[in-house]
């Protein structure tokens, strides 16, 4: 029962939030049925959001939110340093998520629109890559209540979590959704990967990309797909960038 | 003689627990008086307001759902209506049932969280609900099963839990189909005796006794019970449109949170279920009202622990009220769920009672459909006055009752619980 060398029997984990809406963690609470089994495998020592027991003797940090000040670095260094395995938990985490929309304006500007001359303390959005290294990256916005269990079920046995790396497309397929793009909607399905069950085009909504990208990305005929249904390139990219999952490998 | 020793108390509590988002408590106490005790947010912004700027419209509820984890949907629908109302286009019939029905299954979601899972272990002498499984597990499986159907519920008139994929500009993408519907509603007949045995186990949870007079705000039913659009309100009576949501909120800063505040007609007021329950008490659903009357609270009443009282009844208006209009959607034709728009230059304001209170976005938009102006006025920002009062008010009573340090800092986390604060979502 190892992972990255360590030995893991009901390990301690600790759940982290920084600069994000709270909804990943959430998602953890959210599985009723299982969570008196997931309270079983794991021991939680450390989850503000639901307890007043509050150790620092976790070995496996999830971490949510994006890191915009000083304080939160240094906090998020002493998680680290703590932390066996630490998992970056949602967009806001992994890429910046939406949080990083506000970055096409300037720092000082940003201040002023909302607090005038009122002095706050904020920095420049970043992903806690930025600042230290991540072990595992749990995709999504929100991430999967199914896939965090699974992920937890993984750690517990030892075994190195595979992610599906196969495009949404292909779980849409199989539950027989009707195709989104023929409805006249943007869908992003053919470049981000699955793992969330094709919910949004299930819901006859297409898929933002919240998940980043799949194994294959080709923007050039997801691009063609779309302005060969009257989309503009600005709409398409205007939806690449919602939740800058897809930054380093989209200019 | 007896000499009274006034040992000085100093309380810090930096990121307060079971509450969502960070918020620091500050109590100081010297020669047996309080000498310093603030309610302090430490939330760091996202700047939404500026995120919007330059968004098409289809992606503002998107974008608009991610304030909050907890009242996503409140949030998308707030957005949605914001700009509807600015476009003028009404939203055809069953996609506006469809859509109290997805924020009476986010109202039971979120005030079960909050009544099971952060507020009873305060009365049950636990640190958490993972402790209150192993001391009072039947509590944990109500609210597993009241929740999972709350769930269940969001999963079919949202698409999902937390951050809602149906709710669109115009209307919703679908709503459920007829089948589904019918099993929703078996979901939902065998929920309601779970809340009845819930009731029981808080009935007789001995709320602290503390009350001080203030304004509640509120939306103003007309002919139900509200939660979408309207006019609004308060106890010291005011009254305005939706769009002058401005003259409601009065927002200004203070240098100890990242929060803004807000005021009305005096020092503070209050939002959420109990301001609700106490301005619109004549349109809860029978139900409800039987319950509050087991619960011994009425309008008018200004204890603030009676918050989650008011959230427990409100949890049988909604289930109730589901339950009827599940039945009216299974008999009406629900084939209209959206209508076409074509953006223009203009502003519009959009009013929701959210889980926390009342909650308001605004926008301006130009005529490519690109928001060039954003505004949110979140439930808790505006109680963030109310608990910082409330907090000097309840403290300066305990200290006369002689409490000590521990105590005073468990009561005063407790008060602030109490409101079921949503701080991120208060400094977005
Ligand atoms: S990734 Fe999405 S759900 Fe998670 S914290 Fe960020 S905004 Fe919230
Ligand atoms: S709806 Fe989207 S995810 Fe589904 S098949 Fe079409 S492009 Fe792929
Ligand atoms: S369909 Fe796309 S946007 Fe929706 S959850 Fe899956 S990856 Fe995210």
């Amino acid at each position: 029962m190892k992972y990255l060398g360590i030995t893991l029997e009901r390990p301690k984990i600790g759940i982290f939030d920084f600069t994000g809406c709270e909804g990943c963690q959430l998602q953890i609470a959210n599985n009723e049925a299982s969570l008196k089994d997931l309270f079983g495998l794991v021991e939680i020592v450390n989850f503000r959001e639901i307890s007043s027991e509050r150790r620092d003797d976790y070995e496996i940090a999830f971490v949510e939110g994006s890191i915009t000040t000083d304080s939160e670095t240094a906090r998020l260094k002493k998680i680290r340093k703590q932390a066996k395995i630490l998992v970056a938990m949602g967009a806001c985490a992994c890429s910046g998520g939406v949080n990083n929309l506000r970055s096409r304006f300037s720092l000082p500007e940003t201040i002023k629109e909302v607090y005038g001359e009122h002095h706050i303390d904020s920095g420049p959005v970043r992903k806690l890559k930025d600042i230290v290294p991540v072990d595992i990256e749990l995709p999504g916005c929100p991430v999967s209540k199914n896939e965090f269990e699974w992920l937890v079920r993984n750690l517990v046995l030892g075994i190195t979590p595979q992610f599906p790396t196969y495009p949404v497309c292909v779980e849409c397929k199989q539950r027989l959704n009707s195709c989104v793009v023929d409805m006249g909607m943007i869908c992003l399905g053919p470049i981000t990967r699955g793992g969330c069950n094709a919910v949004c085009p299930r819901n006859r909504f297409g898929c933002w990309g919240c998940r980043g990208p799949s194994d294959e990305v080709n923007f050039e005929s997801l691009m063609e797909i779309h302005i060969k249904r009257g989309f503009s390139e600005e709409q398409v990219v205007e939806r690449i960038n919602f939740f800058n999952t897809f930054s380093g490998i989209f200019k | 003689m007896k000499i009274k020793i006034d040992r000085p108390i100093n309380i810090e509590i930096k990121h307060m627990t079971r509450v969502e988002g960070h918020g620091d408590i500050k109590i100081r106490v010297e020669n047996g008086k309080l000498a310093e005790c603030v309610w302090k947010i430490v939330e760091t912004p996202r700047f939404f307001e500026v995120m919007f700027k330059g968004l098409p419209i289809e992606m503002a509820p998107i974008l608009a759902s991610r304030i909050c984890g907890i009242c996503s949907i409140s949030h998308a629908l707030a957005s949605a209506r914001a700009i509807e109302n600015a476009m003028q286009i009404e939203i055809p019939e069953a996609a506006q049932k469809a859509r109290v029905l997805a924020k009476h299954a986010e109202t039971l979601q979120s005030h079960t969280l909050h009544l099971f899972f952060l507020i009873a272990p305060d009365f049950l002498n636990a640190l958490s609900v993972i402790h209150v499984i192993k001391s009072n597990q039947r509590l944990v499986e109500l609210a597993a099963m009241i929740k999972g159907f709350a769930n269940n519920a969001s999963d079919l008139f949202a698409g999902r839990t937390t951050h809602p994929v149906v709710i669109k500009i115009g209307g919703l993408t679908q709503v459920p189909r007829k089948k589904q519907l019918r099993e929703l509603a078996k979901d939902l007949n065998v929920t309601i005796p779970y809340l009845w045995e819930a009731l029981d186990v808080f009935k007789k949870f001995e709320l602290p006794d503390f009350t001080r007079e203030t304004e509640f705000v509120s939306l103003k039913g007309g002919d139900c019970y509200p939660f979408i659009g309207g006019d609004l309100v308060s106890s010291d009576g005011v009254r305005k449109k939706e769009d002058e949501y401005l003259a409601m909120t009065n927002e200004y800063l203070v240098d100890f949170s990242t929060s803004k505040f807000t005021r009305l007609s005096r020092e503070s007021f209050a939002v959420g279920a109990l301001a609700r329950f106490s301005n619109n008490y004549d349109l809860l659903h029978p139900k409800a009202k039987e319950v509050a009357g087991m619960l011994n609270i009425k309008p008018g009443d200004f204890n603030p622990f009676f918050h989650n009282l008011a959230q427990l009844v409100e949890c049988f208006h909604v289930i109730y009220e589901s339950k009827d209009m599940i039945a009216e959607l299974i008999d009406s034709d629900t084939s209209e769920f959206s209508i076409p728009y074509k953006p223009e230059q203009c502003e519009g304001v959009g009013v929701v009672e959210a889980p926390r209170g009342i909650l308001y976005h605004y926008y301006r938009l130009n005529k490519d459909g690109k928001i060039e102006e954003a505004d949110c006025v979140i439930p808790t920002s505006q109680n963030h006055a109310n608990i910082y009062y409330d907090l000097q008010s309840f403290v300066e009573k305990l200290i006369a009752q002689g409490k000590g340090e521990e105590e005073i800092g468990h009561l005063a986390q407790m008060l602030v619980r109490a409101y079921d604060p949503c701080i991120s979502c208060s400094v977005h």
